[in-house]
């Protein structure tokens, strides 16, 4: 193959001027990949007046911001954003694109990957690079894109070994925000914009935003239900257990697909990564995908009738029973002992 | 008058895998899998329907896939689309969603006459969403994805509201577009016991070379031409068919490739058993509010 960049990219999403917190996630991430491949770690900033993001981004770890400002850029639109990014990546070709697997990058990631015949992996729950034999052909400083695939039963290791530029999407909160103590030698390089008469195809005509009132990733104590709970009405409980525990509701998405929690609230490989200091997982059978979304809290309780269950493996503490008995133990016991 | 061509999946109900499904080596053994029709793209199906219904035009289904996908086409044609195609080929499987998507492409390309591509938003089985985007991509149209809501559509525009992270939006974009949809978009209609009646013996290609073979008083040729003159044939697009670049199609024109597959090993950890007692559950919460836990 052709002499391959060593450059790592990352996509910067902002919405309202602010950049989002998978995006600097994902800065962190992909600065250790770039350590790995002896290059730089560029992001690209896309917006109206925002360069203060582009100088944000150095604390975590950019070396280079390729900045695109023009008033027609303020909000996210699938057609320039896109235009933007295949014109630049097929220019440099680097060799790593990280993006965000949010609304907007899953709606720009896969048009991309599409015009520039590159490789994407979703929803990737660990990245790695590693010099592998892929059909008995050495693949020198490959990205390796992990993630569990058919409902939690494996683990797939993906790679894109003909391709000169590999691409992923990671679900906010997979990898940890560890900004640098000193930014690095840093620079902006703007670059221009010109609309185009397809840029009009799709147009914004309103936005609502609701003030997400979910916090999850900050919360101490978080208490998750499961499908194991059977019905809404059991789902109540747990929503007495986190408020006497002064912690957040959650959910696997088995529950968030039988109605017993919002979608907000769902934890795992396509909700939300947390690391609290005390996860009690109620009725969870602990497939990978909820797994890869709470194994790293601090401490973890399981409850589940099966004593089979996988979630028991990983969990710190478990106990077998129906939780319709357990949880009101639990919560006589925990104000008994704050007394 | 508005056409449109609705993208459909056969999917592993990947929900319901029992433990059997897992081969000794533990790759899955798909053909184990009970096989059903992705929500959201029925979802999308009905979004198609009522467009129809609405405004006029024509409701064509398409599936890419091996051919026991013709199952789900069968059930568009329950539903009320009034074309279907069964896009199906040997050297189309190992498809990432870069070849899937070129695939696709080509065949709405063949079919043609659209205003409307629907989809749902993803997959059960990978939970990607790219293939329609990349889709729309190799169409070069505008795309609108996680559409909740058709608010109208005048002349060449439509207009949508969609999910975004923290909030909806509400977008006019110009035709032809591609659609993808949420499952809040709509509830698919049940099945018409008319149609059931009347599609039911719907056949594939491959369903009646399969009625053929040890028959030497069956033709296929004339049988498609029974079918097609009932209306019971479930047309099949190959890879001659669509004309395509061998090179872009299945494992060889996907640029992603496992490297391995490990089946799920938990490492036991240091669990402590607690007695689901007073007692036991007084105890866990003494050694919480001693490691400052809890409290």
């Amino acid at each position: 193959m052709q002499n391959l960049s060593n450059e790592v990219w990352v996509f910067i999403e902002q919405r309202d001027g602010k950049a989002v917190d998978v995006s600097l996630e994902l800065l962190c991430k992909g600065r250790k990949l770039a350590e790995q491949l002896h290059g730089p770690l560029k992001a690209v900033v896309i917006g109206e007046d925002v360069k203060s993001i582009a100088d944000e981004t150095f604390k975590y770890g950019a070396n280079e911001v390729l900045l695109i400002q023009h008033k027609e850029l303020k909000n996210y639109r699938t057609l320039p954003y896109s235009r933007i990014l295949n014109d630049l990546i097929i220019k440099f070709s680097p060799r790593i694109v990280l993006f965000g697997a949010t609304v907007i990058g899953r709606d720009l990631a896969p048009r991309v990957a599409s015009n520039t015949k590159s490789g994407l992996t979703a929803d990737c729950t660990e990245l790695r690079i590693d010099t592998i034999t892929y059909l008995g052909k050495e693949c020198k400083d490959i990205l390796l894109q992990i993630r569990p695939a058919f409902g939690g039963n494996i683990i797939a290791t993906i790679i894109t070994p003909d391709n000169p530029v590999q691409m992923a999407t990671v679900r906010e909160g997979v990898m940890e925000l560890s900004p640098l103590e000193k930014p690095n030698k840093t620079k902006i390089t703007e670059i221009p914009f010109l609309p185009d008469p397809t840029d009009a195809l799709v147009e914004i005509i309103e936005q609502f935003h609701q003030e997400n009132k979910v916090n999850l990733k900050g919360a101490p104590v978080i208490v998750a239900g499961g499908y194991g709970l059977g019905t809404k009405e059991n789902f109540k409980l747990i929503h007495e257990l986190a408020h006497v525990l002064g912690g957040e509701v959650a959910g696997s998405r088995a529950a968030v697909d039988a109605g017993f929690v919002p979608h907000e609230r769902q934890v795992g490989q396509t909700g939300i990564t947390v690391r609290p200091k005390l996860y009690i997982a109620v009725g969870i059978s602990g497939a990978i995908q909820h797994r890869a979304g709470m194994q790293e809290a601090n401490k973890i309780i399981a409850i589940n009738t099966d004593p089979d269950a996988p979630i028991f493996q990983i969990a710190h503490y478990g106990i077998v029973g129906d939780a319709v008995d357990i949880i009101p133990k639990f919560i006589d016991a925990y104000k008994h002992k704050l007394k | 008058m508005y056409n449109s061509i609705v993208l459909v999946k056969q999917v592993p109900d990947t929900a319901n895998i029992s433990g059997k499904v897992m081969k000794e080596d533990g790759t899955v053994n798909r053909s184990k899998l009970p096989a059903i029709f992705n929500h959201e793209d029925k979802v999308a199906l009905e979004l198609a329907l009522q467009v129809k219904e609405k405004y006029g035009g024509k409701v064509t289904a398409i599936t890419m896939g091996p051919p026991r996908a013709s199952d789900i086409l069968r059930e568009c044609l329950y539903m009320g689309a009034d074309e279907v195609f069964l896009i199906s080929d040997r050297k189309f499987a190992g498809a990432d969603t870069l070849a899937t998507s070129y695939v696709l492409s080509e065949a709405i390309n063949k079919i043609g006459n659209y205003h409307f591509i629907f989809g749902g938003r993803q997959a059960i089985d990978g939970d990607t969403a790219q293939v329609g985007p990349q889709t729309a991509d190799k169409l070069n149209i505008p795309q609108v994805t996680y559409a909740e809501q058709i608010l109208d559509i005048k002349k060449n525009k439509v207009t949508i509201k969609r999910k975004i992270d923290g909030g909806h939006e509400i977008v006019q974009a110009t035709l032809p577009v591609l659609v993808t949809v949420i499952k809040e978009a709509a509830e698919p209609r049940p099945f018409s016991a008319k149609k059931v009646m009347a599609y039911k013996g719907a056949k594939s290609l491959t369903d009646l070379e399969k009625l053929t073979e040890g028959n030497s008083l069956l033709y296929t040729d004339t049988l498609i031409h029974e079918y097609q003159e009932r209306n019971l044939f479930i047309s099949t697009l190959t890879m001659d068919d669509l004309q395509l670049d061998v090179d872009r199609c299945g494992v060889k024109g996907s640029p992603t490739k496992v490297h391995k597959v490990e089946s799920v090993v938990l490492a036991g950890g240091n669990q402590t058993r607690v007695e689901p007692t007073k007692d036991g559950i007084g105890i866990l919460i003494d050694s919480l509010l001693e490691d400052h836990i809890l409290g």
